[in-house]
């Protein structure tokens, strides 16, 4: 595999941009494989990459029914942070935080990683206290949280809206200073391409229609592409993720639902962070090339459509509004929509199922591209060593049953109320 | 913006609504006993479909009425809506 690099840059400017190798091939299927990821985003790209990194497992086919990162991977609002209270999740998404400080050493490949900082505004002091509560908890795992009173908050987003007369005054705000954003595309990218340099096959325009198992044992997947046998298999496909547990007549605690995103004109640079409303649900960033991105709530009613709503979107932005009044004179270049993949309790799903060699990923909610590497990783133990590892061991299929939930918001059933 | 037939009202946007999920899910009946597993069934598993999806709505900015409605989850088209007790074949 040819290496990213500024001479490799230099010596194919030479060249006018046209002899670069191709980043990852377009193979055919093979009759078998050791273990089959159906889903190329950004989850099953680095289960990928890992499984062979990691675990030396490289004869392993990624199934993909669209291109690879067309889904979530390429329709979040690329935030990264680790602002958990609960230990499960705050462990995780620090691992996690880890992996992305070298993730464009790792994968040779500039994922143009910002940790620019995420600020959680506050409007009471009810929210205050428990914005202290959730500090403190993330610095006993180690995380760095830093609580900011009003004039704290004023100095770093000087745009928000302080003037006296508003609904939702701002109280202060709790910040991690490590958290960030990352270039999604390029995460994709760039896994997919040391994924394929180790022996990976991606494999797209690739839908699954089914699978087959045999004494409770999976022995391969159905696709449009003809059957492929495989000895194990780990479904990676978030809002789909329904869709095949119907072929395996499994149910989940899973709901499907629409999130929209949207950004504005570019502008010149005024947001230094990433900031969430705390009246509401509503988060902000810019981009690098000045855009605002910004997004919100759920539709609210189970969809598959990938495209948005107006009336959610006209409610977001007017939060959005609230906070930054300037917002409401920026004219809107794109807005688009992704399908979620909502769990009962808010947290994720990574575990073995009852089906031997068949294992879960999913239920990812508003959080699935920050979870990017250490899902990635966590899910490549679990297949590779058929056992949970102990940062994913809480994120078992079982908890529902057990009453072990990770209820971070404590929002209980209703997974489209935010 | 759907447009929601409100068996009691007529049609409203869907502003006028509130979601209220899944309407197939049935709780299991009372003073029986129930195992742990029939309990987790109707309290956290859900079908979700992609296609046709019987759910509950609550007109709670009209006549506060919850009603069932038969929508499709990829295409948003409504086909029918029946009032919460009304028995469906």
């Amino acid at each position: 595999m040819q290496k990213y690099s500024v001479f490799s840059l230099i010596k194919n400017a030479f060249s006018d941009h046209q002899n670069w190798e191709v980043a990852w091939k377009d193979p055919t299927p093979k009759k078998e494989y050791d273990v089959i990821i159906i889903g190329g985003g950004g989850h099953g790209l680095a289960t990928a990459y890992y499984l062979a990194k990691e675990h030396n497992i490289t004869n392993v086919a990624i199934i993909e029914k669209g291109w690879i990162g067309g889904g979530n991977v390429g329709r979040n609002t690329t935030i990264i942070r680790s602002n958990y209270l609960h230990d499960d999740n705050a462990l995780f998404s620090e691992f996690g935080m880890n992996l992305w400080r070298k993730m464009s050493q790792d994968l040779n490949y500039n994922v143009m990683f910002s940790p620019r900082g995420i600020i959680n505004l506050a409007h009471s002091d009810a929210q205050m206290n428990a914005y202290s509560r959730r500090g403190n908890s993330m610095r006993l795992n180690g995380i760095d949280a830093v609580l900011l009173n009003r004039e704290e908050v004023q100095k770093l987003i000087p745009m928000a809206d302080f003037s006296d007369n508003v609904r939702f005054p701002i109280f202060g705000g709790l910040m991690q200073p490590s958290a960030g954003t990352a270039r999604h595309d390029a995460v994709a990218w760039g896994y997919a391409r040391q994924a394929d340099s180790m022996g990976v096959d991606i494999i797209q325009n690739c839908e699954v229609t089914g699978f087959d198992v045999t004494n409770g044992k999976i022995v391969g997947v159905r696709t449009s592409r003809g059957d492929i046998k495989a000895k194990k298999v780990g479904l990676c496909v978030a809002g789909s993720t329904n869709i095949l547990a119907e072929m395996l007549n499994m149910t989940l605690p899973i709901e499907t639902h629409l999130l929209q995103a949207c950004v504005s004109e570019p502008v010149k640079p005024l947001l230094d962070h990433v900031v969430t409303f705390g009246a509401g649900h509503f988060y902000c960033s810019q981009s690098d090339k000045g855009e605002m991105v910004m997004g919100g709530d759920l539709d609210g009613y189970n969809s598959y459509s990938q495209r948005g709503n107006l009336p959610t979107l006209q409610h977001v932005l007017t939060e959005g509004i609230a906070m930054f009044p300037f917002l409401s004179k920026l004219k809107m270049l794109r807005t688009w929509g992704g399908i979620m993949d909502m769990s009962m309790d808010g947290s994720p799903i990574i575990d073995k199922t009852h089906i031997d060699g068949l294992y879960l990923n999913c239920g990812w909610c508003y959080g699935g591209f920050k979870a990017t590497p250490a899902s990635g990783w966590t899910f490549a133990h679990t297949i590779a060593q058929n056992r949970v590892h102990e940062l994913n061991a809480g994120y078992s299929l079982n908890r529902f049953n057990t009453g072990d939930l990770i209820d971070e918001k404590g929002l209980g059933t209703k997974t489209w109320i935010s | 913006m759907l447009y929601i037939f409100c068996p009691h009202c007529g049609s409203r946007s869907q502003n006028e609504f509130a979601y209220g999920g899944d309407a197939t899910v049935k709780r299991p009946d009372l003073n029986n006993e129930i195992s742990d597993q029939e309990w987790n069934n109707f309290v956290y598993l859900r079908k979700s479909p992609r296609g046709k999806h019987l759910e509950l709505w609550h007109h709670i900015s009209g006549c506060r009425q919850w009603i069932k409605v038969e929508r499709d989850t990829s295409t948003h088209e409504i086909f029918k809506t029946y009032k919460a007790d009304e028995l469906i074949e």
